[in-house]
């Protein structure tokens, strides 16, 4: 395929789509570009839209209205026969009485190419993705993991300018899942198609996305690199489902404080009126623990340094293999604990254990300041 | 921010249709008005002539009667007021159907064909209608006649819509007292099969007995049989020359006896594959529960098995009474007086040539046709809904003594099916019942016999091939459109009712449609009446709900995307048909192919109106022969369908076996 753009500039323009299933809103006003090159995840809860968009840009379920733009041209309203994209499904949907030469040749055939050009093309393709000696067994006969290898390399046969991947790892074992989407990440960086991949899994968005796209209830909520959406998260919705996060109700101070149970606290900068019932976030891996050590000797009740620290009891500690994660009480708090994920060796040089006390802080540019969720 | 709660005015998105949608589409519609055509408007022909009713109406015709020279005075008589004054026709007579003819001689006391005296007649209406010998005079002129013309005028009924012909039905006892009757024989044969082929399939599924495998297959013989020929077993084992004729204590194996014990038989199969399959998919955890509780066997029973196979009892009853109610065969063959609906249609016709009356019948015979259809497939989507993919099948213990009383049973059921068969085959080898027993192949000179001979059988090979290859390419292909074809909902929800109506169409119903439909003359089809082509069009479409179903559950097996995935490789959706779709689903293919090919073969009452000197068929001839008297030759003509059915499913087998260990060893891993 002859393309127009080269990488980074604009592909794939999405503008104004709204798709409707009855009085069922699907997608409401959904704008997105995506840049050539760019590997793009559509991350949400099930029955977020997420699906549903990615099957109006491959034109299988048409949007009721609104404009797809791809590679400079209007396509909303083609069939996807006329589109350009190469698609792989969590079902794989390989053809089950077909070779698996025959699979990655289907979409080769009548297409200009001689029988030994396919064959050359189909031998190139199953080196690619690793599975240079088995283009002769059915797909049945292979594992889960090297049957969505194949479907990959099916899609990409006619060198498409999109690539999308509808959940493609989430039939598969969690090893196998964890292996493959590093091969399917160095495989797209290697041809640099523009890609577009659903997923319900967080962390297969993180690692694999150059920019993700958080929908909930058929909107896009935040669009970022894995490390903006989870460092700052645009809203609770974003906070919430993206890694974990402590939630304490608070109120709005000024510009970089919230009142939390009586005490101020510096905060991350936040455009909410002051006064307003807010929820104070933090991660749990977030929260710094401190020793007794770090207590100020000259006013042994009032904790100085470092700032928005405050001593608290653990009331349960879970082991969980690489760190422990503790359950902890303050007044501050009200009825809700925090839970904050220490390394073993902090726990082991602290000294900590259930029942005892801690110093923790909060670091200012960690903790947040959100909207609640029934007004947002 | 823009409002995201309600989308916004404006031109929806109206999407591009892809030349495979467009083939798909189009193909859509082509067998949609296949089935149009070959279904929907034949029924509306039969339905609109049970609402037609033919009358002479005097009141439209005038008469005038010359003296003995020739000379008119002018009186003008009326046709009512003749009727009145010389009583010749009563009310009765008037009510005639389409071929409704009345000689206006009787009008006229005095009339002689020699007198001198001269008559003119005319209608008083432009579309009264009257012949003179075979001319048809129309128009109200008055046309005049002598004596002997006079006498060859005959007046000619008019159409008219209304109910009079279903009033006429119901004030006839002899017409309606074969609702009761054939309620009441599909009713009692629907218990005692029901009963028979549960305990069978229990049997088969539930205890250890042996010989499963050739209970199971002899238990499938009477599907390859047409259903007159148990009739024809009965009539030797009980007629008046019967073997065992004494076993009846002298009651008459001609009329309800005769007619459920011959259901039985041909139903039989039917009932167990659908008890047997509600016995095969019941969860073993119940029964370890129920054993863990100390539950009695007698007490599992009613509370586990019973209500775990409810459903397939349902759906097995009414698949049985509606295959009583609507089969003509069998009671044609040994009902003797007993009158049933569907005999009545075909006496209606053939015999009376009242073509009103056997559409009023066929409307009548569909009523229950469809009830028992409609809670048939209510019942059977609940059936589906009680499998879960968790559920343990059930393995059954040895238990010697039930195992032996099972086998004792099983066995007794198979004497009686195999004990039919083996009657017929007897009876066909026997030169001359009762009385010259010695063998010989007399009755299978099929040629000098009523019912077309040889040619028949070989036409109805030729019938059944044509149903199979054609039927099996209409409805798959149909099956796969209707499944895999995207948006266009109303039309493919309209394409599933269509393919589901077949299945509540009694054949007896559906011939006589086709007769009303195809054989009007100002049908531009009319020229397949008679034909090769009607047969099997008629067989598709009487056999089309079945086929369609089975394709149908194939193609839902296979994967949703891979439509998806063949149009973004750029590959037309044909080619992904002919690669895939049809070489996995082949075993489905084949499985409809042999369902057309058997009950094509078998088939009476669809096609019993619609054959002709040409096409005659060997389950007509078996009738035909039947009716004339020659029963050894008929249940010649039996047997040979049951071999060639018989033998088609072992081809079919083979070739099943063949094809799927050549194409399908993707199924193996």
């Amino acid at each position: 395929m002859l393309k127009k753009t080269s990488p980074g500039d604009l592909y794939l323009s999405i503008q104004d789509l709204w798709k409707a299933f009855g009085e069922f809103l699907a997608l409401r006003d959904i704008s997105l570009d995506i840049n050539e090159g760019e590997f793009i995840c559509f991350l949400g809860p099930s029955g977020c839209g997420k699906t549903t968009l990615l099957r109006a840009i491959a034109g299988l379920d048409l949007q009721t209205k609104g404009t797809v733009m791809q590679d400079g041209k209007d396509v909303s309203n083609l069939p996807p026969s006329e589109r350009d994209f190469g698609i792989v499904f969590q079902s794989y949907a390989l053809f089950p009485n077909l070779t698996i030469e025959k699979n990655i040749a289907f979409g080769l055939e009548n297409t200009g190419r001689s029988k030994s050009e396919i064959a050359v093309r189909v031998a190139e393709l199953l080196n690619l993705v690793g599975l240079p000696d088995q283009g002769s067994k059915y797909p049945a006969q292979l594992s889960g993991g090297q049957q969505q290898r194949i479907a990959l390399a099916r899609a990409i046969a006619t060198n498409p300018g999109l690539l999308l991947l509808d959940e493609p790892l989430s039939a598969l074992d969690a090893k196998v899942r964890v292996h493959l989407r590093h091969e399917i990440k160095e495989l797209q960086r290697k041809l640099g198609v523009t890609t577009v991949m659903v997923t319900h899994d967080q962390e297969e968005a993180l690692a694999m996305a150059d920019r993700i796209v958080v929908m909930n209830h058929g909107v896009i909520e935040q669009v970022g690199t894995p490390t903006e959406i989870y460092r700052h998260p645009s809203n609770l919705f974003v906070a919430d489902f993206i890694g974990a996060m402590n939630q304490l109700p608070a109120v709005a101070g000024d510009a970089e404080t919230l009142e939390l149970g009586g005490s101020i606290l510096k905060c991350e900068p936040h455009s909410l009126q002051k006064g307003n019932r807010i929820v104070a976030a933090v991660r749990p891996e977030d929260i710094i623990p401190h020793g007794e050590g770090a207590r100020s000797p000259d006013a042994p009740d009032v904790i100085t340094t470092p700032e928005n620290a405050f001593e608290v009891l653990i009331t349960e500690m879970e082991f969980l293999g690489s760190f422990w994660r503790c359950r902890l009480s303050h007044q501050i708090f009200g009825a809700k604990e925090l839970i904050g994920d220490f390394s073993i060796n902090a726990v082991r040089r602290l000294g900590l254990e259930a029942g005892g006390q801690m110093m923790i802080e909060l670091p200012r540019n960690r903790l947040m300041a959100f909207t609640p969720a029934e007004e947002g | 921010m823009t409002d995201t709660t309600s989308l916004p005015a404006g031109p929806l998105i109206k999407g591009k249709l892809s030349r495979d949608d467009l083939i798909m589409r189009g193909g859509m519609m082509v067998i949609a008005l296949y089935l149009v055509v070959t279904l929907a408007f034949p029924l509306w022909a039969m339905l609109s002539k049970s609402f037609s009713t033919y009358r002479i109406e005097l009141s439209q015709y005038e008469f005038q009667v010359s003296d003995d020279n020739g000379v008119f005075s002018g009186t003008i008589l009326n046709g009512t007021q003749l009727n009145t004054e010389t009583g010749a026709y009563t009310d009765q007579e008037l009510s005639t159907g389409s071929d409704g003819r009345l000689s206006v001689t009787p009008f006229f006391p005095d009339f002689s064909f020699r007198s001198p005296v001269m008559y003119k007649i005319r209608n008083t209406v432009p579309d009264g209608r009257f012949l003179i010998g075979s001319n048809l005079q129309k128009g109200t002129d008055w046309v005049e006649l002598d004596s002997n013309t006079f006498r060859r005028v005959q007046l000619r009924p008019i159409k008219a819509t209304g109910v009079e012909n279903f009033a006429n039905y119901f004030s006839t006892p002899a017409l309606f007292n074969s609702v009761k009757n054939s309620i009441w024989i599909a009713i009692v044969s629907t218990i005692i099969t029901v009963t028979l082929a549960f305990w069978f399939a229990y049997a088969l599924n539930r205890s250890c007995m042996r010989f499963t495998g050739m209970f199971r297959l002899v238990a499938m013989a009477p599907i390859l049989v047409p259903s007159l020929l148990p009739g024809i077993a009965l009539v030797y084992l009980f007629g008046n020359q019967g073997m065992l004729k004494e076993l009846l204590f002298g009651a008459s194996i001609y009329g309800p006896i005769g007619i459920v014990i011959g259901s039985v038989f041909f139903t039989f199969p039917h009932a167990f594959l659908i008890i047997s399959t509600a016995l095969a998919i019941s969860d073993a955890r119940l029964y370890e529960a129920a054993s863990s509780l100390r539950s009695t066997p007698w007490r599992t029973f009613w509370t586990v098995t019973i209500p775990g196979a409810r459903y397939g009892l349902i759906s097995a009853a009414f698949v049985v009474f509606n295959l009583v109610i609507t089969d003509f065969g069998l009671p044609k063959v040994i009902g003797g007086q007993f009158n049933v609906l569907a005999v009545d249609i075909y006496k209606q016709v053939i015999g009376q040539q009242n073509f009103e009356m056997g559409a009023v019948v066929s409307v009548v015979l569909v009523v229950p046709a469809i009830l028992a259809f409609a809670i048939d497939r209510l019942v059977q989507s609940k059936q589906v809904a009680l499998l879960s993919a968790r559920s343990v099948p059930y393995r059954p213990k040895p238990h010697p003594k039930t195992d032996r009383i099972m086998l004792i049973y099983c066995s007794m059921v198979a004497l009686f099916i195999v004990g039919m068969l083996a009657v017929c085959q007897f009876a066909a080898l026997i030169k001359f019942w009762p009385y010259d027993l010695s063998l010989s192949l007399n009755n299978y000179q099929f040629d000098k016999m009523d019912g077309g001979g040889w040619g028949s059988y070989f036409n109805s090979i030729k019938m059944a091939l044509l149903t199979a290859v054609i039927g099996t390419s209409i409805i798959f292909f149909g099956a796969y459109l209707v499944e895999k074809s995207n948006g266009f909902k109303t039309g493919r929800a309209l394409f599933q009712m269509f393919a589901m109506l077949p299945m509540a169409i009694p054949g007896m119903v559906l011939g006589l449609a086709y007769i009303f439909f195809f054989n009007n003359p100002s049908n531009p089809l009319n020229a397949i009446y008679g034909t090769m082509a009607i047969l099997v069009i008629c067989s598709v479409t009487h056999f089309y709900t079945v086929s369609h179903l089975t394709a149908v559950t194939a193609l839902k097996q296979m994967d949703t995307e891979f439509e998806s995935v063949s149009a973004s490789l750029k590959q037309p959706t044909m080619k992904l048909f002919a690669r895939v779709t049809v070489p996995v689903c082949l075993p489905a293919i084949l499985d409809i192919s042999i369902y057309l090919f058997v009950n094509a073969m078998t088939t009476v009452s669809a096609v019993v109106f619609l054959y002709s000197p040409k096409t005659t068929l060997a389950s007509i001839a078996v009738l035909n022969m039947d009716d004339a008297g020659d029963i050894a030759p008929a249940a010649a003509m039996g047997m040979m369908i049951f071999y060639t059915n018989a033998a088609a499913r072992i081809l079919h087998l083979i070739a099943s076996k063949g094809i799927l260990s050549r194409t399908q060893a993707w199924r193996s891993r």
